[in-house]
């Protein structure tokens, strides 16, 4: 256990090292990757010392714990089958395009690149295929064209809200989702739009 | 959920037959079901070492010092949830772990916040008002850390590929605000209210003599 956060520290180390070799915002950016890299060793090393000095059998506690792991991802399969197979055949249809079509005369007048469009679409259905899409327009106008940071940012921007939902509520068998699949869709929507109004400010 | 099923599947085969892409469309549908059983499947042993660490941390009492640590904010965003609730402290970890970029450890944290959410509801199959408010929570997430668009960044050949960082920040606190708005001003609507699992509950508790 030492040894492996031993490693962890040195691998940080390196990289903030690395990094502040760079430009000057990328000590900030150092700092976070940092973070990141360290976040899970040190919540396992306190999680379990303090398990130790409270008397617990940790071993015995973890088990029992681990225990309910492949009840919640079985749990998650039909709910998850559901909303896949609706989207991969909502994908798979070209309506994407159709909807494309409509809305790109509202996104040309907030001044949205037609091109970003699709990613817009896309997010909050299929993280893969969000991704997929900004790597392509990344590939054909380049990471740091507008286009490019902008898509960047519209996937940074939200989560994959309906993955999220299938999952999340799959996981405890709850069916009636009530407003959560509309507040998501407002988050995701407000996220968009402000992506599209900081990249103006920011890269415009 | 119900009627966007529906329209996703009326959609795509009406738009599929249209375009003559009916066969993508089916393989589409068998390719994707496969895909949703690997996903689930992938989760088990991340989700069992996730639920160990978090049975340990539950018992030595981290859970429940880091629910007290944000009380104030749990109560405006959670009022329906006691305090001092493992689920509180639990679903701190789990947006922590969104802030980090830490995927892996994100979900099955997520998850387990859910369970500790299902515990409070006294309607098995319908979701609490503080589920939709997590939910909304989790569906804008805040990452400080969006590794994997900066990875591709990088490998396309950016000059900073990191510069999105701020911006997608700034957005998605935005989409965070709006979700949490959204959800705690539509669960105000009569229609909503009425399906509260906790407060048809209560009512139920109450004693019929009204009904």
């Amino acid at each position: 256990m030492f040894d492996s956060l031993a490693a962890a520290t040195m691998d940080t180390v390196q990289q903030v090292a690395q990094a502040t070799a760079g430009t000057t915002d990328s000590l900030f950016v150092a700092i976070m990757k940092g973070f990141s890299n360290l976040a899970i060793p040190v919540i396992l090393f306190v999680v379990v010392v303090l398990g130790f000095i409270k008397k617990i059998k940790v071993y015995e506690t973890f088990v029992d714990g681990a225990k309910e792991g492949f009840s919640v991802a079985v749990n998650i399969i039909p709910y998850l089958v559901a909303i896949l197979v609706a989207i991969g055949m909502f994908r798979a249809s070209g309506a994407m395009d159709f909807f494309i079509k409509i809305l790109s005369p509202l996104t040309n007048m907030i001044g949205m690149p037609a091109e970003t469009l699709p990613v817009a679409l896309m997010r909050p259905l299929s993280g893969s295929g969000s991704l997929g899409l900004v790597t392509e327009l990344m590939n054909q106008h380049g990471p740091d064209s507008f286009i490019g940071r902008l898509a960047s940012t519209m996937f940074g921007s939200t989560e994959t809200t309906f993955y999220v939902i299938a999952v999340y509520f799959g996981s405890v068998g709850i069916r009636k989702s009530r407003h959560a699949i509309a507040s998501g869709l407002i988050g995701d929507l407000a996220g968009l739009l402000m992506a599209v109004f900081i990249c103006q400010i920011v890269f415009g | 959920m119900n009627y966007i099923w529906l329209a996703l599947m009326i959609i795509s085969l009406v738009v599929g037959a249209i375009n003559g892409q009916l066969e993508a469309v089916t393989k589409a549908a068998i390719e994707y079901a496969g895909v949703a059983v690997d996903i689930s499947l992938g989760l088990i042993g991340i989700m069992a070492f996730w639920l160990g660490i978090m049975k340990i941390a539950e018992e030595g009492g981290i859970i429940r010092l880091l629910s007290r640590a944000i009380r104030p904010i749990a109560k405006f965003l959670f009022p329906d949830i006691p305090p001092d609730h493992p689920a509180i402290g639990t679903m701190l970890m789990n947006i922590i772990a969104n802030w980090l970029g830490l995927g892996n450890a994100a979900t099955p944290l997520g998850l387990k916040a859910m369970k500790e959410l299902q515990k409070l509801n006294k309607s098995k199959d319908t979701a609490t008002n503080a589920m939709v408010v997590f939910l909304a929570l989790n569906t804008a997430s805040i990452t400080f850390i969006p590794m994997t668009v900066i990875a591709v960044r990088s490998k396309l050949g950016s000059s900073n590929p990191f510069e999105i960082i701020s911006t997608a920040v700034f957005a998605s606190t935005c989409a965070t605000i709006a979700a949490v708005t959204a959800a705690k001003l539509i669960q105000r609507l009569p229609n909503i209210r009425k399906s509260d699992p906790n407060r048809l509950a209560d009512k139920k508790e109450k004693g019929g003599g009204d009904v």
